[in-house]
């Protein structure tokens, strides 16, 4: 039974298509991880949280009788304050402490925005409806929900825009600069004060368009948030940070090894094969590491 | 110190004593009140039906209060109840009971939310050989642990399902089906499952995806591809409201033509509020609806219960209220025949319960499951884009003609 997709060839078609659809999602939300992670060292255990208040801007706006699309426009720019906000409250005391405090501390906002949500939004699962319809391909036997391809699109939209914007912004430089160096760009006159409270700002942002698009593609509840984080950080550790190209890569074939491991191994070990893929690729990089360290003695 | 006030302390010492030892011995029952202790879900995950839990318990009580309350001995006394929030946390529900008991000095306690709390709390309850009747717990694997003092008011979650299986044979001219199932990795979904396989043999039907839900999961895409390819005759889903919910929006997107879909939490999710027409025709299992013609003379019927509960609350009554109102009314019946506080003798009454009440018949089996009331099956149906739960099975109860098969998404508007 769990070999039915060798037997049915459309099948390896929807399996890569959901994949790829649902790995770029993933990419998009660890894009903003591998940012805020490379320029201020700070893993983010409320990532995933900040994704689902994005969602619930998103289904708030809904309920008000608005498209939910445009959750991808107003969500963005209410996160973006919130993570300026949560910046000057919590991250920028612990911005230049070891890697441990700034879990702490974002685990600790994890469990603040998990409890408000549910006092505000309700611990009911919720939906929005987009009502894009479904895309058939080859004779009906590849169905894709148009709502995924939005959310795909939109997804890959802002990732670009985002390159450019650090390319050629003055504060996208400031951003890259503050992460090579922080304390040589602080004597050449960045604020980076500043620069750290935009980049909280804009993972928020990215966090933000996320769940708008998960409100119109999967469900919302206060308490999902964490299995957000886990991939996003998996595609980090995979990916490496400050590289776009390769956080893209590595969240699609998240998504395709996902789907993959649900049609052969079983839906029950879906989630237990990432837990398991990231082991194997935690050794393997010490691995590579200790042959390094040999080599260099 | 002198002799008088010496006296005098150790005669207040001896009534407290007194008092104490007179407490313990019996119940705890303040003047005229008979306390009842219930650790429930406030906030956190479960906080939504924890509410429904603790609205359809006060309701009971401030009915059976108005209306002469519980008479033990010839005195009438009244019901309350001490809640706690457990923060839909099964260690906290297990610290709470505790606190309940030892604390409290609770000596009948009501169930929290969920099967997964009720299986902390029952050890303690247990322990402390305090009654316990519960109205949302329903795995299986409650009732099957040879506890004494713990009394369940619903159906056991393995029977969620097995009607809608039967209906799909009866359907299918007696012959078996072709059955794809997903459940979610969790006792009460599991129990659901079992109750499938019991079916599926029983009838002689054929389990042909048997996929198990994570979780954290909130995408069955593949799932559902599984089922567009191998075409079964039922699909069965269930994972609480996100299952649910997940199933009819993946279900709608995908265009996946079954000829019958069964789930369970479809009123919980209010799947035809959010889905609306896309939630057409999904069977549910449920408790209780309003609908059936259960009758006692505190609530009077379902109808009766679902319009006073909505003056009250503002919204319709989920099952989960109206079983945890009629975990009240089999307390008050069994203080009432015990005809006395004493733990042991209230509980061996509450064995002996067999009663009608708007939301059921009670009578508990060995295992202090409900053994006299059967699983419903509701199906949505819509007029334009209006949808709502309509009875279709048992033949008793249904409202409407169970409709099958499921037309297929390109011949729904």
């Amino acid at each position: 039974m769990d070999f039915l997709i060798f037997k049915a060839p459309m099948l390896m078609v929807q399996a890569s298509l959901d994949g790829i659809l649902l790995g770029i999602l993933f990419a998009l939300i660890a894009y903003g991880m591998a940012l805020q992670w490379g320029v201020m060292n700070i893993i983010n255990i409320a990532q995933g949280d900040l994704v689902i208040l994005g969602g619930y801007i998103a289904y708030t706006i809904y309920l008000w009788g608005i498209h939910p699309a445009w959750g991808v426009i107003i969500s963005p720019i209410i996160m973006f304050f919130v993570g300026w906000g949560l910046y000057k409250l919590v991250i920028n005391k612990v911005v230049d402490r070891d890697l441990f405090i700034s879990i702490l501390a974002t685990f600790g906002i994890a469990i603040v925005f998990q409890q408000l949500m549910n006092f505000i939004f309700g611990a009911d699962v919720v939906v929005a409806q987009s009502e894009y319809g479904t895309t058939m391909l080859f004779d009906n036997s590849v169905t894709l929900p148009n709502s995924k391809i939005f959310s795909a699109f939109i997804s890959v939209l802002y990732a670009i825009a985002l390159v450019i914007y650090m390319r050629k912004s003055k504060l996208g430089r400031a951003i890259r600069a503050t992460a090579q160096n922080a304390r040589a760009a602080k004597i050449l006159g960045v604020d980076t004060e500043k620069v750290y409270a935009a980049t909280f700002g804009i993972n928020a942002a990215l966090c933000g368009i996320a769940g708008a698009l998960i409100s119109i593609t999967l469900t919302l509840h206060p308490y999902v948030g964490l299995s957000y984080t886990v991939r996003s950080f998996m595609i980090v550790i995979v990916a490496g940070l400050g590289n776009l190209p390769a956080v893209a890569v590595s969240g699609m074939g998240l998504g395709l090894f996902e789907e993959f491991a649900d049609y052969i191994l079983g839906t029950e070990f879906r989630i237990g094969a990432v837990f398991m893929l990231l082991v194997l690729i935690l050794v393997y990089r010490r691995f590579k590491l200790s042959k390094k360290r040999e080599y260099l003695k | 110190m002198n002799k008088i006030a010496k006296l005098f302390v150790t005669f207040i010492s001896a009534i407290t004593l007194a008092l104490v030892s007179f407490t313990s011995s019996f119940a705890k029952v303040e003047g005229e009140y008979i306390v009842l202790g219930s650790a429930i879900s406030l906030t956190g995950k479960y906080s939504s039906n924890g509410v429904h839990t603790q609205n359809g318990y006060n309701m009971a009580v401030d009915r059976i209060n108005k209306m002469g309350g519980v008479e033990v001995q010839g005195k009438k006394y009244k019901f309350e109840i001490i809640y706690y929030d457990d923060e839909s946390n099964p260690k906290r529900a297990a610290q709470l009971a505790e606190r309940l008991i030892k604390q409290d000095g609770v000596h009948y306690m009501l169930g929290p939310y969920s099967s997964g709390l009720t299986k902390a709390i029952a050890p303690v309850t247990e322990k402390y050989k305090i009654p316990m009747v519960e109205a949302n717990g329903a795995s299986r694997s409650l009732f099957t642990k040879g506890y004494k003092y713990l009394f369940a008011v619903l159906s056991p979650a393995n029977q969620y399902l097995e009607v809608a299986i039967d209906l799909a044979v009866e359907k299918n001219g007696g012959k078996g089906v072709k059955i794809a199932q997903a459940f979610e990795q969790d006792a009460f979904s599991q129990d659901v499952r079992l109750g499938i396989l019991d079916a599926a043999k029983r009838t002689g039907s054929e389990i042909i995806i048997d996929d198990k839900l994570p979780k954290e999961l909130n995408d069955m895409a593949a799932t559902l591809a599984k089922v567009k390819a191998v075409k079964p005759d039922v699909l069965v889903v269930s994972g609480h409201t996100k299952g649910a919910l997940t199933a009819i929006r993946q279900i709608s997107e995908m265009k996946v033509d079954v000829p019958m879909l069964a789930m369970t939490h479809c009123d919980a999710a209010k799947l035809s509020k959010q889905h609306g027409k896309k939630s057409e025709f999904a069977l549910c299992a449920s408790q209780w609806h309003k609908n059936l013609s259960y009758k006692d003379k505190f609530f009077g019927s379902g109808k009766k219960y679902a319009k006073d509960f909505q003056k009250e609350f503002g919204y319709d009554p989920p099952y989960q209220s109206a079983e945890s109102s009629a975990a009240l009314l089999v307390f008050k019946d069994a203080f009432e025949r015990a005809n006395s506080f004493d733990r042991d003798a209230v509980r061996d009454a509450l064995v002996d319960t067999e009663m009608q009440t708007f939301y059921g018949n009670i009578k508990f089996g060995p295992g202090g499951q409900n053994v006299a009331k059967p699983m419903i099956l509701f199906q949505v149906r819509c007029k334009g884009d209006d949808c709502e739960n309509r009875v279709v099975a048992p033949t008793k109860w249904a409202s409407d003609k169970f409709y099958h098969p499921i037309p297929k998404w390109s011949e729904r508007s």
